[in-house]
């Protein structure tokens, strides 16, 4: 879970672009925005929350390289080595001649290492797998609302006020700093 | 407003004036020994030269208007700023079908052997000269046939273009969008014109020089290379616009987006390429391998280089996000990617007029350079002429937003 040597403080939306207005004066302050939680992807998001941008590409053409050479390896190995094949009449038994009528191997193999490895990748960063529970705290994000979760090192009543003047519209105390409980509270703007 | 730099307009000249240079010494320098399958080989290399250069920023143009009419047709937002540069790319396409009709006519009337099907004797049966094959397409392949088409081809296309200038013009004038559903219209009409003219056009002028050779998706290939032409040349104009302090409303994710044209296009081509060479190598007929065989032979060195060039670069250098968005970066792939596609148009023209004793020489390069020049003329002075934005677009709000 959670740093415990911060409190942590949950903030609900009603508007996406308020949330996204929101979000820039709350950095300044200084606070961490550790987690946001939206009902679809908000255009812009990212790049407001400061994330690093995604390394997939990079994954991607690693992926496609290793899918390309495991289909020149196959294609070596059982077309020319194993079994050698006369192809379209051209019996010249080497790769590098009868290399066209591999393209489509080549081709198919490179898209499907690519993107078979990527949707893996994808699922093993995000930890996700079968069964597992959602990590979701409001469902209410899953329909019309908006939430940012918010570290915070004391002066709480600060924080709701910045947040309750940049239209907050629900502000709870999820997670109290030291060993005590979390703590529900309610608080309407 | 855009303003034509002076210093522009004289150099579009002093191109204009190499071009003219390059076209006589090409005709001068013609005749002499005969060489080439048909020959007619330096006969024919001033007027292939012509058709080259020609029918490449043909298609230019008619690639940009294809272009503006999918951004109508399909209602899109995010190149609402783009639109102007697209008429002014499109506005060069009554040039080049006059210069193409000319070319057409000369041939028809013997006064260049571009097209071997147009031979004296060829389709006469009694002639020492008579091909059977040839003969077996004289339904399509008849010099009155094939004058009506090229002529409906142009008219077609100019109709169009000019139509959705004139529409678009009236952007500037009032609110009231009613143009702006009119030139939707007009687009679907060109759209399914083009759909079917942009493949036999592409049969008529540059398929049948290689008479007895046919591929059913040439007119694919061929318009593959017209949109990669097209579209580079408009990034190509709009950087150097936005580097001299106009389109303010253009952003990165715009250029970005043509960026990712070029190269989604870049690979279509290659895969319609190679599509047409497997399926030939593959089956290995010698009435379908005769095309590659020069290709493979004499040229082998500009083929591979054009591959490079059209292919290879484009997917190594254009894949990653940052290369797009950047303008030194795409100005430079646009520069190869034009020279691989001009490159492209002489392969697929040079052997079968000009023949195995070919060279790019001053013919070549000379005409290129005057058509360039006519190009930057007639392009720059459209832009000149009207805001570089439609004031009036539905869209033109959507496209300053546009973030990607």
């Amino acid at each position: 879970m959670a740093n415990k040597n911060k409190s942590v403080i949950s903030v609900l939306f009603n508007d996406d672009d308020v949330m996204l207005k929101s979000i820039k004066p709350i950095r300044e302050k200084g606070y961490n925005i550790r987690e946001a939680y939206t009902p679809f992807p908000v255009h812009g998001l990212d790049h407001e929350l400061g994330l690093a941008r995604t390394r997939m590409a990079i994954t991607a053409f690693i992926y496609g390289a290793i899918g390309l050479s495991v289909a020149i390896a196959l294609t070596y190995y059982t077309m020319i080595v194993d079994w050698p094949q006369n192809i379209g009449g051209k019996p010249s038994f080497t790769w590098g001649e009868n290399m066209p009528a591999f393209v489509p191997i080549l081709f198919e193999m490179t898209v499907f290492f690519a993107a078979h490895l990527m949707v893996w990748t994808y699922f093993v960063r995000n930890g996700m797998y079968p069964g597992r529970k959602a990590m979701n705290p409001d469902p209410r994000t899953t329909d019309d609302m908006f939430m940012l979760e918010i570290e915070f090192d004391g002066g709480e009543d600060e924080l709701r006020q910045l947040l309750k003047d940049h239209g907050a519209v629900e502000i709870n105390l999820v997670e109290k700093a030291d060993e005590e409980a979390p703590e529900l509270e309610e608080a309407h703007a | 407003m855009f303003q034509f730099p002076a210093k522009l307009k004289t150099l579009s000249y002093v191109l204009i004036a190499i071009g003219v240079v390059a076209m006589v010494y090409g005709f001068l320098s013609g005749g002499g020994h005969e060489a080439a399958d048909h020959g007619h080989g330096h006969e024919n290399r001033p007027w292939a030269s012509l058709l080259i250069n020609n029918f490449f920023f043909l298609g230019i143009s008619l690639g940009a208007l294809f272009f503006l009419a999918v951004q109508y047709a399909a209602n899109v937002g995010w190149s609402a700023g783009i639109l102007r540069l697209l008429e002014g790319v499109s506005g060069f396409l009554p040039f080049a079908g006059i210069i193409m009709i000319v070319i057409v006519l000369a041939g028809m009337f013997h006064m260049n052997h571009l097209y071997h099907w147009t031979a004296e004797g060829i389709m006469d049966p009694e002639s020492d000269y008579f091909d059977s094959i040839i003969y077996g397409k004289k339904a399509y392949l008849n010099e009155p046939f094939f004058i009506i088409r090229t002529l409906v081809y142009v008219l077609g296309w100019v109709w169009a273009m000019a139509t959705l200038r004139k529409l678009s013009l009236r952007g500037d004038q009032s609110s009231d969008l009613a143009w702006y559903k009119k030139s939707i219209t007009v687009s679907a009409i060109f759209l399914v014109f083009f759909a079917i003219t942009s493949s036999t056009a592409a049969w008529d002028w540059i398929m049948s020089i290689d008479t007895h050779w046919f591929s059913t998706l040439f007119g694919w290939y061929v318009f593959a290379g017209i949109f990669v032409s097209a579209l580079t040349t408009t990034a190509l104009i709009a950087i150097y616009l936005k580097n001299n302090g106009y389109l303010e409303w253009l952003n990165n994710s715009h250029i970005h987006d043509l960026g990712k044209f070029m190269f989604a296009f870049s690979i279509f081509w290659t895969y319609l390429w190679f599509s047409q060479f497997m399926l030939i190598w593959y089956s290995n007929i010698p009435e379908e391998v005769t095309y590659y065989m020069p290709r493979f032979g004499e040229f082998k060195g500009l083929f591979i280089t054009m591959l490079v060039m059209n292919f290879l670069f484009p997917l190594l250098i254009l894949m990653s996000r940052d290369s797009k968005r950047n303008f030194g970066f795409l100005a430079t792939i646009g520069v190869v990617l034009i020279m691989g596609h001009w490159l492209n148009v002489y392969i697929m023209v040079t052997p079968g007029t000009v023949g195995l004793d070919y060279s790019i020489g001053f013919t070549e390069i000379g005409v290129f350079l005057g058509f360039l020049g006519g190009f930057i003329l007639v392009v720059f002075s459209r832009l000149a002429k009207a805001p570089l934005r439609i004031t009036n677009h539905p869209m033109n709000k959507e496209s300053e937003y546009f973030h990607i």
